[in-house]
């Protein structure tokens, strides 16, 4: 009589890269707490003219500085209570999420993929062309990325697309040195050395044999890049380099909002709160990607 | 030592000109006629713009152009503020040390705190305490400081009436200008108040720009310490029966300063960029404040090499804190 051994359950045994990436990712608390935040962001942000109550611009003259609806004198219909010019606060905040996950998601993919392909050259040419570009990188990285952002606003002009710009190629120099950084450490592995012998083109070895062998830091650095343009594009904002007046602009909203923080709290208040959520959201989504991708960065800063 | 400073110099130098290369470009990008744009009118008349053209050496080719640049950045001319007529360099010598003022009391508040928290937060890992440091750094990373600064002055000033709400002094006192630092002229000036008024004016702002490197240097400070306390040496200090002071301050704070300095050289940069917007919070008279009006007023000369001189700053900074960690480390000396 032979035993009968139940079969083993080979997805027990070797979890599905993504099931072990999630296993990862959900032990960190903040980074889930991190990404059900950015969900409602982006759920807020694709259905803006459907959830917000109001046109964002809409004026109702007779109900300026209204206090939020939960204190006296407060309206219901202005959950949040109203600006300067009468305009409905939650509306504003709701149209503002499309604004800055537009200026971050369009800043972060025009220095993504220019800074990949910068850094796989970098790193291919080790001789004459990875040295000058690595140089011209380090000359970007010796201003602030504020200030420089600043600079290039105002030979440019303010603006969305400046912005974007601006917040662009501020990010490029960390894409480049992290790319180059990684593809250098992979050239000399057995895999790249086959692959040469086996005939592969340049362009072959460099995006299909090298590169998804380099995405791990590239994903946890998009992120943090991610926060840091919506920092940064509010910063320009409310600097009165960024996207101007009367779009509903996180940034440029507190810029208009300085002159009532006698009178009109929740002017000051509410925007910025709702930057700094943002931004911790987004990084502690980075710090969960960080560990669930890539332990070796666990302590680097 | 000679040899590694000589090395770290020589990079310096092709970042210098790189820098230089940059804000020459800066200025010839800006759209529109070039000599309407440096003398800041519209409509100038064709024979004073062909003199123009003429004396600003606009007509010549772009490389001569950009040697007229360098050789005039080695005769130290920066050139003049269309708005002042001033030399941009003796505004920036005016408003450099309250910029300085104001980033070393960051500094220092930073500093402190952070180091303090850190150490604590790693001597009781896990604690109630060290979850707390953790998290409100985390906080403070993600803070946008121009909103921070803006909560402040709402909570302290506008409602408390404890600080004043901007400047570097009340218009009561009239302090002659002798360092520059008005913690110290007030003193100098022996008017009575005017020290602790200045010191008021600087505190909220300190805070705020502070904020970001306390975060930085809180986080750093309590890694480093974990990694130290791990090593053998700590515990052969303990197993010698040091006090527990000792161990921790002596053989561990010293060693996981090394980075923790890194860290503090890497803010300089951020300090910087974190005084424009600070400066334009509190009206501090700096360079940041400076730089942002200047482009208000599309003051071209000003922003051209007052970004110039920050890089550099900049630049310098990172050379210093460079050396400095090669003294502090020897095996960061040796490498090449």
């Amino acid at each position: 009589m032979t035993a009968t051994t139940t079969p083993l359950d080979q997805a027990l045994l070797y979890p599905s890269p993504l099931k072990e990436f999630w296993q990862a990712f959900a032990h960190n608390k903040g980074a889930v707490a991190g990404m059900l935040f950015m969900v409602l962001l982006v759920f807020c942000a694709l259905f803006a003219p459907w959830l917000a109550p109001f046109d964002p611009s809409e004026q109702f003259r007779e109900f300026m500085l209204t206090p939020p609806a939960w204190l006296e004198g407060g309206q219901w219909q202005f959950l949040l209570g109203t600006d300067e010019l009468g305009r409905d606060l939650l509306s504003r905040l709701i149209h503002g999420a499309r604004l800055s996950l537009l200026i971050g998601l369009a800043s972060v993919v025009l220095s993504l993929l220019p800074g990949i392909l910068l850094g796989l050259i970098a790193g291919f040419f080790p001789r004459l062309l990875g040295p000058s570009i690595m140089r011209l990188m380090d000359i970007m990285l010796a201003l602030p990325s504020l200030l420089l952002a600043v600079a290039i606003v105002a030979i440019l002009g303010p603006g969305l697309i400046n912005t974007i710009f601006a917040i662009a190629i501020v990010s490029l120099p960390s894409y480049v040195r992290l790319t180059r950084a990684a593809v250098l450490g992979e050239l000399n592995r057995d895999y790249v050395t086959a692959a040469r012998l086996a005939g592969a083109s340049l362009p072959r070895l460099m995006l299909v044999t090298v590169l998804p062998n380099c995405m791990a830091p590239l994903i946890v650095q998009a992120t943090l890049s991610f926060s840091s343009a919506i920092l940064d594009a509010a910063a320009l904002g409310f600097l009165g380099l960024g996207v101007q007046p009367p779009t509903p602009e996180w940034g440029t909203m507190l810029a208009s909002a300085r002159d009532y923080i006698e009178r009109a709290w929740w002017v000051v208040t509410l925007p910025g709160l709702t930057i700094l959520l943002s931004v911790l959201a987004i990084n502690l989504m980075g710090d969960g990607l960080r560990d669930a991708l890539d332990p070796k960065l666990k302590n680097a800063v | 030592m000679l040899s590694f400073i000589a090395r770290r110099l020589g990079l310096l130098i092709p970042t210098f000109f790189g820098v230089t290369l940059l804000t020459f470009a800066l200025i010839r990008m800006i759209p529109g006629d070039p000599v309407e744009v440096m003398m800041g009118e519209r409509r100038v008349d064709p024979v004073m713009h062909a003199e123009a053209m003429e004396r600003l050496g606009l007509n010549k080719p772009l490389y001569a152009q950009y040697l007229d640049y360098i050789g005039q950045l080695a005769q130290g001319d920066l050139g003049q503020s269309l708005r002042t007529r001033e030399s941009v360099w003796s505004e920036f010598l005016t408003l450099f040390p309250a910029t300085v003022e104001l980033a070393l009391a960051a500094l220092l508040f930073a500093g402190s705190l952070g180091l303090i928290a850190g150490v604590v937060a790693a001597l009781k890992r896990g604690s109630l305490f060290d979850h707390g440091v953790m998290g409100i750094s985390l906080a403070g990373y993600s803070m946008p400081i121009f909103w921070w600064g803006l909560l402040l002055i709402m909570f302290f000033s506008v409602w408390l009436g404890w600080t004043p709400v901007s400047g570097r002094i009340d218009l009561l006192y009239d302090i002659q200008p002798v360092t520059g630092f008005m913690l110290i002229d007030s003193l100098l000036s022996g008017e009575e108040g005017a020290f602790v008024d200045a010191l008021r004016h600087l505190i909220l702002p300190a805070i705020v720009l502070g904020t970001i490197p306390l975060a930085v240097i809180a986080r750093m400070t309590r890694s480093a310490m974990l990694e130290v306390l791990r090593e053998d040496y700590v515990r052969t200090a303990r197993a010698k029966g040091l006090s527990p002071a000792r161990v921790v301050f002596v053989h561990g704070l010293r060693n996981a300063l090394i980075p923790v300095l890194t860290v503090f050289g890497l803010q300089v940069g951020a300090l910087l960029a974190g005084a424009v917007l600070t400066e334009t919070i509190f009206s501090w008279p700096g360079i940041g404040k400076w730089l942002i009006e200047s482009i208000g007023a599309r003051d071209y000369p000003v922003v051209q090499n007052g970004i110039l001189l920050i890089a550099c700053l900049v630049i310098l900074v990172n050379f210093v804190v460079d050396i400095l960690y090669g003294l502090a480390n020897p095996r960061i000396r040796h490498q090449r």
